[in-house]
């Protein structure tokens, strides 16, 4: 998936189909210590989210002081004060998206099909690809607050142009923060995009336009319904991390108060003001969200896909 | 000309688009050698100082230090459970599949604030203090899914007939597995551990959450944000950027050059 073409290229193509060994022992002996880590440290964890999420203050009056209740109310109260956070949050996230889609499918398209008959430059571009990965994520997001700063050589040039007023600035605006998006998460999109183009078989092309189909067309009907796979994974890998995001829309980066997403709320409510059953309610209404889309996904292409 | 053009729209595009790409990294290594007074934020002169005495600047190679530690604890125990359920996925047959696949995919699938704050409520409910220990905990738990993906990749493309010829020539199922299984898993382990690294070191949300105390890279990275990020941060995220990189195409090499050897013996 996302990171097949990590390191080395994966092995879909040399898959061997034969039949598998049956012994139940040791098949359960590889596999028991790691569903236990995952039980203990992944699932019920999601289940003390919920519960906290429930929670109602103890009577004690000191801040950050909680008892177990049943409150549902909990989730009407921060839907209802927190609403435009989540709207924020999800229409970021399908900017991101589509954006992040439009960069990556025609480079994608470049590195799988197009460069074919140079394995190395291909594996050279696949590295470039994940090249941001490397860089810490904090101080990639970073330079470009620095290259959007107020004083900046692009902002003041704009400035002089008319295209901003000669008091609007970028940094904390809704571009800024769609634009870190995008950037930040273009590898998990081109990565899977690249997976499913790669396997492309160029004579169904040429077959289309054997049929006197347009570029155009042949785009429409063989190359884009093939990469499907692909443009699925890939929206996935991107939205799913874009929503839960806080760095991008965060102050010190390149968001302000006006931006503020889930994430940011979640981080304020949870570490600093002590309030955990409003951000665990949120962080349960995001997974929520979250295994809704998952759920379409599963029903669409099988578990088996899914690794 | 309309054809010459369409010819060389797509390339022109793969070059911008990799200029996109690796802007911010180019931005962060030049700003590792300005010869910044307190915040690195305008151009003041080109110095290696920065390079010379990383740890000039207080905590930050402390910080650092803690990241290196995380990843390595959390890589080597995410790739020892990570390979045993790539191995059973691949090799053996049971019914829990799907729910296995499912479980596996899911930590993948759930954005890092919930996996950050779910752990953290849970730890502050149970009463476990923040620190070391937790962060590990954390790294493992979200690391362990990307490891299994790698792996399985790996072991899907190891063609069974080697393992049987190992049981033929009467080796213990033991042996089959450290002289046969083992070996040939070795490339795809190593890219595995190489993942988990990267993404234990890099993290900042989940960590953020359940570190208490304890200050990793990038959290340093994330609070000095406020005033300004320190050219001593640049120069240690640059160095990381060169040696993961290098060790990348090391290992694309490697994996090309026993291709071509493969092909060459057939």
């Amino acid at each position: 998936m996302a990171f097949a073409a990590f390191g080395h290229s994966g092995g879909s193509k040399s898959d061997f189909k034969t039949p598998r060994k049956t012994s139940v022992k040791v098949a359960m002996a590889l596999l028991i210590p790691g569903m236990l880590y995952l039980g203990l440290f992944f699932i019920t964890p999601l289940v003390s989210l919920v519960v906290t999420s429930l929670e109602v203050p103890d009577g004690s009056g000191e801040i950050g002081r909680y008892a177990y209740g049943f409150e549902i109310s909990n989730y009407w109260t921060v839907i209802e004060t927190y609403w435009p956070h989540i709207a924020r949050s999800f229409f970021y996230a399908l900017m991101a998206t589509i954006l992040g889609l439009l960069i990556s499918y025609p480079l994608a398209y470049f590195i799988g099909v197009k460069a074919r008959r140079w394995p190395i430059l291909q594996g050279l571009m696949l590295t470039l690809v994940i090249a941001p990965f490397f860089i810490s994520f904090l101080l990639r997001t970073f330079a470009w607050k620095q290259m959007f700063a107020n004083e900046s050589l692009i902002v003041t040039t704009l400035q002089s142009w008319g295209v901003l007023a000669p008091d609007q600035y970028l940094v904390g605006t809704d571009f800024m923060v769609i634009f870190g998006l995008t950037y930040n998460f273009i590898p998990f999109m081109t990565l899977p995009l690249y997976t499913s183009l790669e396997r492309l078989d160029i004579r169904l092309l040429e077959a289309g336009s054997d049929l006197y189909a347009n570029p155009a067309k042949v785009f429409a009907r063989v190359t884009l319904p093939l990469s499907m796979p692909g443009i699925i994974s890939g929206t996935l890998m991107t939205f799913i991390p874009i929503a839960g995001d806080y760095v991008n829309a965060s102050s010190q980066f390149l968001g302000s108060s006006e931006t503020a997403m889930i994430g940011n709320v979640v981080e304020a409510n949870f570490l600093r003001i002590n309030d955990y059953p409003s951000a665990s309610a949120l962080s349960v209404l995001l997974m929520a969200a979250i295994l809704a889309l998952v759920t379409f996904y599963v029903r669409r292409s099988g578990t088996e896909d899914l690794l | 000309m309309r054809f010459a053009l369409g010819k060389w729209a797509l390339p022109l595009y793969t070059v911008l688009a990799f200029i996109y790409l690796l802007i911010p990294i180019a931005y962060t290594f030049v700003f590792s050698f300005n010869d910044s007074f307190k915040s690195n934020i305008s151009w003041r002169g080109f110095t290696f100082n920065n390079w010379l005495n990383v740890c000039g600047e207080p905590g930050v190679c402390d910080a650092f230090g803690t990241s290196v530690l995380i990843g390595v604890v959390s890589t080597v125990l995410a790739t020892i459970l990570g390979t045993m359920i790539a191995i059973a996925l691949v090799r053996y047959e049971f019914k829990a599949r799907s729910q296995v696949s499912l479980l596996l995919f899911l930590p993948m699938a759930t954005p890092e604030i919930v996996l950050g704050a779910g752990l953290a409520s849970q730890f502050f409910n149970m009463g476990v203090t923040k620190g070391l220990g937790t962060v590990i905990v954390a790294h493992v738990m979200f690391c362990l899914s990307f490891v299994v993906v790698t792996v399985k990749a790996r072991v899907a493309s190891l063609d069974p007939a080697l393992e049987e010829a190992g049981s033929d020539l009467y080796a213990t199922p033991a042996q089959v597995f450290r002289k046969v299984t083992l070996p040939l898993l070795t490339p795809g382990i190593m890219s595995a551990a190489l993942l988990a690294f990267a993404l234990s070191f890099d993290d900042f949300i989940i960590t953020n959450f359940n570190a208490g105390p304890v200050d990793t890279f990038p959290k340093f990275v994330y609070t000095a944000a406020a005033k300004g990020i320190p050219a001593e941060a640049n120069v240690i995220g640059s160095a990381v950027f060169l040696v993961a990189i290098i060790a990348v195409v090391l290992v694309q090499l490697n994996s090309a050059r026993k291709q071509k050897r493969l092909l060459a013996g057939k």
